[in-house]
């Protein structure tokens, strides 16, 4: 099923007393996502990215704009009738209900033509049990259950219903850091199986990376790029989305544009080609030092780390936005520790170029 | 060090002394000494001298026709008005709970007769039921325009007193189920009703499937202590039909156990324990069936 | 499946309920509120409006204070409602000293048998007073101190519950201060007057004011002991006006009587309204 938003927007009214002003919480977001994908919604908290899947999900209803399941309008729809299933950052489980009793709540609700026999139902909860590999604790109540089998239990349920939507909320920040690899392959695993289409919100970018089709980065409630995860790195349109992806965070620099060269400092670091002179901002992803004894960018060498299969150098530079700058080379590079400086040639297309004004992106050759 | 010891010991008893005085004189030792009351026949306040141990006392007040009807009273009272105002209450306080605009001010009206004096509302309240021969009184005024006859409440037929009485009470439990089951209701997360909504489940199967359960140990409590509250009924009674209430045939269990101590039946603080033993016991026991009821429902 | 219908039905759906929901609502808030009217709109009625009233009005047209004035004149009304802010007040401040005082021990002192006496102590929250009531009356007129202050005080100074509800407030106070204040040299009595007792306001002023709505509205115990009518609190002033007071028939003067008892507490509880809502619920009193 495609998702489509034209023109949404959700404001909400403004508690500031002084203030007046109606919060935009989502501005004029179009979209159309396509059949059985998976769609990482990311964004730091309060860009409107929780908002958006509650407009999604009907719990919330826009100011403007309209949302299609693929030719049916569903603006005005209350939830239950969209089909949709939605998995909450908590879980939301029915403490009182057995892990079988919640995953078969959503079927007892069905009514006339669609209500199902008590086998039937039985049947699909065994099945939703199976995908989510929880077959085993159906009689256990969610209280006994660790956080991953929570959060599998709380799939199923959403998944028993067969639902045209799939929509999860922050689906792993409750989990620890070795559940949370495990949970988002399987949910990967989960989507390819049944090809739903799934939208998922995040804050965590190297989430949204690992397992989205394509990644919708938003800031305060303006949606800033979409595409694939690997594109939108390599080619980010902004500055906000150049810091907000990647691990360890672009380093960025305050430079200029000189005669089609970028000056970080004194020295001209890059040819830029054909971009007029201007004051920029200069973001240099980790991997894009080399070391080079003669390199044009001169900085202060504040110490390195191993990290088996490559090595970080911290350094730092007048010109930097970033109190230490982070350099990530192949292990076969041998650094002299006992210097105080180190010098690094570029590899220009690791290097984005973004206006000091609008932050927009400046392309060069 | 073991002297610094000791003495910290010595300063927390010298903290504890009022409070240990006090509960002692006022609590620990009429404990006992009404266990010993009650088995002292034929106690004689005055001379402070009694004739004999024995179960005499209870069998008195067993027998005693102001008890059983006190008891009659008492369990009337209960069975009627602990399951109605637990039940209005449940329905008002979901109400509260699903509007936004006026909610506080609803709250604040509706808490408004738990900090009022029940003596003095009791007397509006039995203006407003009684008929005299000059008034027949509001509530018989709302009677007539519904075309029905009016009834004297106040000293009228026994189902009549009953009625206003339990209406009363209900008043006044009332504030506090409403805010204990509001605070209860607010406290189910959100999201589960959320969840609930996005599967499409109507109103009635929400509140039956997820929102009962979840505030079953709060019904409980409400019950139990509605139950002990109910048993004890006294000062609402007397607000309403006055401090003769063996006459009045409104009597109950805790009203019985103050004519017999004072008053112009009083002088017998034997059978007021005998009475007061035998209400700790029904209270006691209804509690422990309460208590197994809900662990069994919980389970 | 046709999306239009849907979408107003469940709109109508929606809006019937919620106009049904106010509609209970007002309902009720009308029941509560009823008997405060009636018994403004009667006090202000004059003697004979009211008894020439076969059929009770709703509303008079010409109000009179004379019933508050009766109210004062014809019966001790002033000395009631002194005796009774007397008796409040000094109950709930003696209370509060003795529970402040017996909840620092169990929650910042060590001593041996702690646990066994906090354990006694919970067990007498169990105890219904009327199970009590019966030897402390005969205590008390023993001690001939019936119809004297110190007979209506001395029986409700302690209560095991807010000595309970206080324990749980102080051990929420980390140790470190207690350490801290041990370093500096401060005294067990000090550090409890100048931090514990701050620190725990909100708690204190909780339960000194559900001690003085308690205190205001009690009638059993007061009325068990005096017979005086120098030593009637108002529950026993009104008891005793129903009874005797204002020739029977007096009642505009009676609800005029019944209005200025009822003022302090709404008044108290319209300024402290947050602050009683929260601490009943807290502690699941049953008024």
């Amino acid at each position: 099923m495609e998702v489509i938003l034209q023109n949404l927007t959700k404001k909400f009214p403004s508690r500031d007393r002084k203030n007046r002003e109606d919060v935009i919480a989502v501005n004029d977001f179009t979209f159309e996502i396509p059949d059985g994908q998976l769609i990482g919604l990311l964004g730091p908290s309060g860009c409107g990215k929780s908002t958006t899947l509650n407009l999604i999900s009907g719990l919330l209803k826009p100011t403007n704009g309209r949302i299609f399941f693929g030719k049916d309008d569903v603006t005005d729809l209350p939830p239950e009738n969209r089909g949709i299933g939605l998995v909450f950052q908590n879980y939301a489980l029915y403490p009182h209900l057995t892990v079988r009793q919640n995953i078969l709540f959503p079927l007892q609700n069905l009514k006339g033509k669609d209500k199902l026999s008590k086998s039937e139902m039985l049947k699909k909860a065994e099945d939703a049990a199976k995908l989510v590999q929880i077959s085993e604790l159906m009689e256990r109540r969610p209280g006994e259950l660790s956080g991953g089998q929570q959060q599998r239990v709380a799939i199923a349920r959403a998944l028993v219903k067969m639902p045209r939507v799939l929509l999860l909320d922050e689906p792993l920040s409750n989990l620890d850091a070795r559940l949370r690899l495990q949970t988002r392959e399987e949910i990967r695993r989960i989507q390819k199986e049944t090809g739903i289409t799934t939208i998922f919100v995040t804050h965590d970018q190297e989430e949204a990376m690992s397992i989205s089709d394509l990644i919708v980065v938003m800031k305060e409630g303006i949606v800033q790029q979409i595409g694939k995860p690997q594109e939108v790195y390599d080619n980010p349109s902004n500055l906000f989305v150049a810091k907000f992806l990647g691990t360890p965070p672009i380093n960025v620099f305050e430079g200029r544009i000189q005669n089609g060269q970028l000056y970080i400092g004194d020295n001209a670091v890059l040819h830029t080609g054909n971009v007029s002179d201007r004051k920029v901002y200069a973001g240099i992803r980790p991997e894009g030092f080399l070391l080079q004894e003669d390199g044009p960018l001169c900085c202060e060498l504040g110490g390195i780390e191993v990290m088996g299969r490559d090595i970080s150098i911290v350094s730092r530079n007048k010109a930097s936005l970033n109190p230490a700058i982070r350099s990530i080379i192949g292990t076969d590079n041998k650094i002299d520790t006992s210097k105080t400086d180190i010098r690094f040639s570029l590899v220009s297309r690791k290097v984005f170029l973004f206006d000091r004004e609008t932050e927009e992106r400046i392309d060069f050759t | 060090m073991k002297k610094k010891l000791q003495n910290s010991g010595l300063k927390a008893w010298l903290y504890l002394l009022p409070a240990i005085l006090f509960l002692g004189i006022f609590m620990v030792y009429p404990l006992i000494d009404v266990f010993v009351y009650s088995f002292e026949e034929g106690y004689n306040s005055a001379s402070q001298t009694y004739w004999g141990v024995g179960s005499y006392n209870y069998s008195y007040v067993l027998h005693d026709p102001y008890f059983l009807q006190a008891v009659k009273n008492t369990f009337l009272l209960v069975i009627i008005t602990v399951p109605l105002s637990t039940g209005i209450a449940l329905l008002i306080s979901t109400g509260l709970c699903s509007i936004k605009p006026l909610r506080n001010l609803f709250q604040t009206i509706y808490f408004l007769p738990y900090v009022t004096n029940t003596l003095a509302v009791g007397l509006v309240f039995m203006i407003l039921f009684k008929k005299t021969a000059y008034s027949d009184g509001f509530i018989n005024l709302i009677i007539s325009w519904f075309g029905g006859n009016s009834v004297d409440f106040i000293d009228g037929p026994y189902w009549a007193k009953m009625f206003v009485l339990c209406f009363y009470t209900i008043w006044v439990v009332m504030p506090f189920k409403i805010l204990i089951l509001t605070s209860a209701l607010s406290s189910v997360n959100q999201e589960y009703y959320n969840a609930a909504r996005v599967d499409g489940t109507s109103r009635f199967r929400i509140f039956m499937r997820i929102t009962l359960p979840m505030i079953a140990p709060m019904i409980f409590y409400l019950i139990i202590t509605g139950f002990i509250g109910a048993f004890k009924a006294y000062s609402d009674v007397v607000a309403l039909f006055g401090t003769n209430l063996n006459a009045a045939e409104m009597n109950t269990i805790v009203g019985y156990v103050y004519d017999m101590l004072y008053g112009d039946s009083g002088g017998y603080p034997s059978y007021a324990s005998a009475a007061a033993i035998i209400l700790f016991a029904i209270v006691l026991t209804i509690t422990c069936i309460n208590l197994l009821i809900s662990k069994k429902v919980r389970r | 499946m046709d999306y239009i219908k849907i979408e107003k039905k469940a709109r109508t759906r929606k809006k019937t309920g919620n106009i049904i929901t106010y509609i209970l609502l007002t309902f009720w808030a009308v029941i509560v509120l009823f008997p405060f009217y009636w018994m403004v709109l009667t006090s202000i009625k004059s003697y004979g409006a009211y008894n020439s009233e076969y059929i009770p009005k709703f509303y008079t047209l010409s109000p009179t204070l004379q019933n508050y004035a009766d109210a004062f004149t014809a019966v001790s009304l002033g000395r009631y409602l002194l005796n009774t802010t007397i008796f409040t007040v000094v109950t709930t401040a003696v209370m509060m000293i003795v529970i402040t005082l017996a909840a620092f021990a169990f929650a910042r002192l060590e001593f041996r048998g702690k646990n066994i006496v906090f354990i006694l102590f919970l067990s007498l929250m169990m105890i219904p007073n009327e199970l009590v009531i019966i030897t402390n009356f005969v205590t008390i007129t023993n001690l001939d101190m019936r119809n004297s202050f110190p007979g209506l005080i001395l029986p409700s100074i302690t209560s095991v519950f807010y000595i309970y509800l206080l324990k749980e407030n102080f051990e929420q106070i980390p140790d470190s201060l207690y350490y801290a204040a041990k370093v500096d040299g401060t005294s067990d009595l000090k550090y409890l007057l100048k931090v514990m007792v701050p620190m725990s306001k909100p708690t204190l002023i909780t339960i000194a004011i559900l001690k003085v709505i308690e205190c205001w509205n009690s009638y059993v115990w007061p009325r068990l002991i005096t017979d005086d009518e120098r030593y009637f609190l108002v529950s026993n002033g009104i008891q005793e006006i129903r009874e005797n007071g204002f020739g029977r028939e007096n009642i505009p003067a009676m609800m005029a009587a019944v209005v200025v008892i009822s003022v302090p507490l709404i008044v108290l509880f319209l300024v402290f309204r947050n602050k009683i809502m929260a601490g009943v619920s807290r502690s699941g009193l049953k008024g």
